[in-house]
């Protein structure tokens, strides 16, 4: 255990100058994000039938962005971040209500917000924004306040309003993304294991309740995932097609450029939800278990810098924005190997989609921002002495 | 107060807690990977490959059938159908199918259907617009095809019988796939062309003439849009199947009887082959090629003259007089009767209180054997049925053929029915009586014959008691076997009937053939339908044509020829046709006579 807690901590006067902080940048954890970026942009070279367009470039440019995004925020000093990261929430809920707005005018389902040179999703900041405030908030905390359950009520609710905005979009993949990372880092920051336990019940209790509120297609969804030969031509179509993509591979793989269901559109969505099925098909188990493999690297990174980092607010973020990118991970792959229903989350890095690939530098460039001043002791407002 | 140094270990605690979690959700992941991509493997690969690839079977060209001299039965011809692909109009099919309609005119529900159609499929199948186009407007679509986006024009394969209704009943016919064919294989689906046979040699000989089926594998998209060609099997032809019929004698035969309710078998003596077979009403067989209107279909099966059955094979008849041969035959094997023995006929003959009538009333006076069969005595035959018993008259028409199909190489033939003191016992639950044995005698009571089984018996006779198989394919023949009839006693029944046809007074004399090395020999028969009734047989009986068509005697004929070396032998059988020597008899000398001379021109045209 001492491998994650060696550390010397500095209380006073703790400044880092530029040069510093590019030194202490951990560039295997850069490099180990580019490289699960290239699978991906192989993937999409694949699924195009061999052509960088329409995706594969497109996806390349937006990487070389994320990377700004990565450096700009790892390079910023962490209590800056701190400091703004109220406000950052707030933005990003003013954000999400505005389109909530502008769907109510523009019916039907509306999560994007045009920028002009990309859209984004306010729902996909969300899951960034309301790490960094629940940081903040519990970086002002103490062991006792943590068990004591009014504690929680103001984290709660800065959880329940995006989510209960988001589920109103409808996007049930986001919102119990943020249900479950808020879940964790009350379980990380030492909530009691009582109170999960009661939730549990709590939560099956309302499972009846909650059934009636689902929209028609996401209860055809969760029955069809229970029961995909119930409808295979329909719903059903998308988790067998999924799982004969994945099946068909093999240990080995049909072998890149040549996996017959993903040029033949058997998949849907295969450049996006889909992809991980493709590069099953084409490079096999093997392939496949790479990348999982690179994935556990990646988490394994994150954890171990939010271990070493000496304040809280940066052990919170980094575990939080750890785990919600665990949450991509094992939700999709879960998802596209027929273990949960179809709900509609990316694979991180990996699926197209310009969005997600920025929240998501933009996420690991917080870790590594807190790993460059793992060093730093933060007080309780933000100021560097206790 | 801030965190100390407890609640940090607490929450490194509860990130161990997390990271194993996460380890162990991976662990799942792995372990679903390795049962998807290696236990599992095998049968997503089958899918994979199912989805991809799409077999598209090809439908081999029917095998032609031909008359023994190469004249085609049924043959295929080339037919054209116009198409149209809906993705290849520019989203102008109305316009297109409009401009169609001015060169080969629409019914508005064809617009109807092909617009349906175009809807439930995908945009790149083609769908039917018209059948079988004629050449004039084969010819319009082709110089109007710039206006006619999306239509291009396929080929097929037709079923035509040219001799029409001269060998439909043995021939037989095709028709379009039915939901029942689907249910034995569903691999027919996806050939909705192709046509099975369903009655006579199509139907017999499908799979021969059928063919073996190509296929072709193609890689399909998910949309089912070709993508390229894997795999070319080529179909395999049916063959072509040469029967022993002669289109010539058909002809003949269907000329003579087409006015009729009837049918007429000839038989080759010696190899059993089938140079004729006719059986009328007939029907065009090449109505069937296209699905029949239930109007149509109605007519055809309600029509009390049964035009689809094929009367020769299916026809079912108290024989009568014909089976007077058999009587003969066993009289003479049990010794009851030889060539000198002379019963006297009185008219009428009693058992017990119940007469039996000659059907001339006067009676016959003392007569041979001989003289029996000339004249069709009904008294001498009942007497001789009555001392032979039943069980021997049956054991000699069992050897020659009644009461079992002939094994002829057509579907639907039928057994008749040979009864026996156990049949009747068994069906009736009544013991076999004395008179059931006098109607047996003279061919009447239970017993039920097809006119093939009667010109079989009729052949065997002739052919000095060698036990044949009909055929109509030439390929089909087989290896005759021996009957084991006394040479003596065939020879006695052969003079008797030569007698009927070539003595004066005999039942057919004035049918008979007065050309040397043409002569004929046979048995008449009318097998009367009702019963005459006591007061009817007192004032005399009415003549035949006098009574309704449905009441009339069957008239019966079976014959061989030439005397010296048989080589044909003919059964023609007229429903309701009144008498077997004024009615069948000169019809069946026409035929033979015809079918002897052609004989002789074919082996003058060998040499």
């Amino acid at each position: 255990m001492s491998l994650f807690l060696d550390r010397n901590c500095y209380f006073k006067d703790y400044e880092l100058s530029f040069k510093d902080r590019l030194l202490n940048i951990s560039w295997s954890y850069f490099i180990l994000i580019a490289l699960v970026v290239g699978i991906g942009i192989l993937l999409l070279y694949s699924v195009a039938g061999g052509s960088m367009e329409p995706w594969a470039i497109k996806q390349t440019y937006r990487f070389g962005l994320g990377c700004c995004v990565f450096f700009f925020i790892a390079l910023t000093d962490l209590r800056i971040w701190m400091k703004y990261a109220y406000v950052l929430y707030g933005l990003s809920l003013l954000l999400l209500i505005a389109v909530e707005i502008r769907g109510e005018i523009g019916m039907g389902a509306q999560r994007w917000l045009d920028l002009g040179f990309m859209q984004i999703q306010p729902s996909e900041l969300m899951k960034i924004t309301l790490v960094l405030a629940l940081a903040r908030y519990f970086h002002g905390s103490d062991e006792e306040d943590v068990e004591r359950w009014r504690h929680l009520i103001i984290p709660s609710l800065m959880m329940g309003v995006p989510v209960g905005l988001i589920l109103i979009q409808p996007d049930l993949g986001t919102a119990s993304m943020l249900l479950f990372v808020t879940l964790a880092i009350f379980f990380l920051v030492g909530v009691q294991w009582w109170k999960f336990a009661a939730l549990f019940v709590l939560g099956l209790i309302s499972i009846p309740i909650g059934w009636q509120f689902l929209h028609d297609y996401q209860k055809e969804r969760v029955l069809t995932f229970l029961n995909p030969e119930r409808d295979p031509l329909g719903a059903g179509y998308h988790i067998l097609q999924s799982k004969i993509t994945l099946g068909s591979g093999g240990v080995f793989g049909k072998g890149f450029l040549e996996g017959t269901q993903s040029h033949l559109n058997f998949i849907p969505e295969k450049h996006t939800d889909f992809i991980f099925t493709v590069l099953a098909e084409e490079f096999g188990m093997v392939g496949a278990g790479v990348l999982l493999f690179l994935y556990m690297v990646i988490i394994f990174y994150g954890f171990r810098m939010a271990l070493k980092s000496c304040n809280f607010f940066g052990k919170i973020l980094a575990l939080g924005l750890t785990v919600n990118f665990s949450l991509y991970v094992f939700i999709n792959t879960a998802m596209v190997m027929g273990l949960l229903p179809v709900v509609g989350v990316p694979l991180p890095l990996v699926s197209y989609g310009g969005s997600a690939m920025m929240v998501l530098m933009a996420g690991f460039g917080f870790i590594e921002c807190v790993h460059v001043n793992e060093e730093m002791v933060i007080g309780r407002l933000g100021s560097s002495d206790c | 107060m801030t965190w100390q140094a407890d609640g940090i270990k607490k929450m490194t605690r509860r990130t161990f807690v997390v990271g194993g979690a996460q380890l162990a959700l991976a662990f799942v992941l792995f372990g679903r990977m390795f049962y998807l991509q290696v236990m599992e493997a095998e049968k997503y690969q089958t899918l994979a490959d199912k989805n991809r690839i799409s077999l598209k079977l090809l439908p081999p060209p029917r095998g032609a059938i031909l008359d023994r001299n190469g004249v085609p039965f049924a043959s295929n011809r080339k037919t054209f159908r116009a198409v149209v692909v809906a993705e290849e109009t520019g989203g102008k099919l109305r316009k297109t199918l409009q401009n169609f309609g001015k060169l080969v005119p629409l019914e508005d529900e064809e617009y109807e259907r092909i617009l349906k159609e175009v809807k439930r499929k995908k945009s790149f199948v083609p769908v039917r617009i018209k059948d079988d186009l004629s050449f004039d407007e084969m010819a319009a679509i082709q110089l109007n095809i710039p206006d006619l986006a999306g239509v291009s024009i396929e080929d097929g394969l037709m079923r035509v019988y040219p001799q029409k209704e001269l060998a439909a009943h043995p021939v037989g016919y095709v028709s379009f796939i039915t939901d029942q064919d689907l249910e034995q294989s569903n691999l027919l689906s996806k050939m909705p062309d192709v046509r099975i046979g369903r009655t006579g040699i199509e139907q017999y000989y499908q799979e021969a003439l059928y063919g073996k089926t190509g296929n072709k594998k193609i890689e399909i998209n998910a949309v089912g849009r070709e993508v390229r060609e894997l795999e070319n099997q080529d179909a395999v032809a049916g063959e072509d199947l040469v029967l022993a019929l002669d289109s010539r004698l058909q002809k003949i035969g269907y000329d003579a009887l087409k006015n009729e309710s009837g049918s007429a078998v000839l038989l080759d003596v010696h190899t059993g082959e089938v140079k004729m077979m006719i059986s009328t009403p007939a029907f065009d067989p090449n109505m069937f090629n296209y699905p029949v209107d239930s109007k149509t279909w109605n007519k055809l099966n309600k029509n009390e003259r049964h035009p689809l059955l094929n009367k020769a094979i299916s026809g079912l008849y108290s024989p009568g007089s014909v089976f007077k041969i058999v009587v003969a035959l066993a009289g003479l094997e049990a010794g009851v009767i030889n060539e000198q023995t002379k019963i006297d006929c009185e008219g009428r003959l009693f058992v017990g209180d119940h007469p039996f009538h000659c059907w001339k009333k006067t009676g016959h006076g003392p007569l041979t054997l001989q003289q029996a069969l000339q004249h069709s005595c009904d008294i001498y035959f009942y007497e001789v049925a009555r001392q032979t018993g039943v069980d021997k008259i049956i054991e000699v028409a069992d050897r020659l053929g009644f009461g079992t199909k002939t094994g002829i190489d057509l579907a639907g033939e039928k057994d008749g029915l040979l009864p026996s003191r156990a049949w009747k016992e068994g069906r009736f639950g009544d013991a076999w009586r004395l008179g059931d044995t006098m109607n047996l005698g003279i061919g009447q009571g239970f017993l039920l014959a097809t006119p093939l089984q009667m010109a079989l018996m009729m052949a065997q006779i002739a052919n000095g008691g060698k036990k044949l198989t009909p055929v109509l394919s030439v390929n089909a023949q087989k290896e005759p076997s021996n009957l084991k009839i006394s040479p003596r006693h065939l020879r006695i029944i052969r003079e008797g009937l030569t007698a009927v046809v070539n003595k004066p007074g005999g039942t057919a004399y004035h049918a008979r053939i007065n050309v040397d090395g043409q002569k004929m020999a046979g048995k008449t028969a009318s097998t009367q339908i009702r019963r005459i009734s006591l007061a009817e047989r007192e004032e005399g009986l009415k003549k035949q044509h006098e009574l309704p068509w449905k009441d009339r005697d069957h008239a019966f004929f079976v014959a061989y020829a030439p005397l010296d070396k048989p080589r044909y032998a003919i059964s023609v059988a007229v429903e309701h046709g009144g008498g077997g020597g004024s009615i069948s008899a000169p019809i069946a000398a026409m035929i033979m006579q015809r079918a002897l001379e052609l004989d002789k021109e074919d082996r003058k045209k060998l040499k």
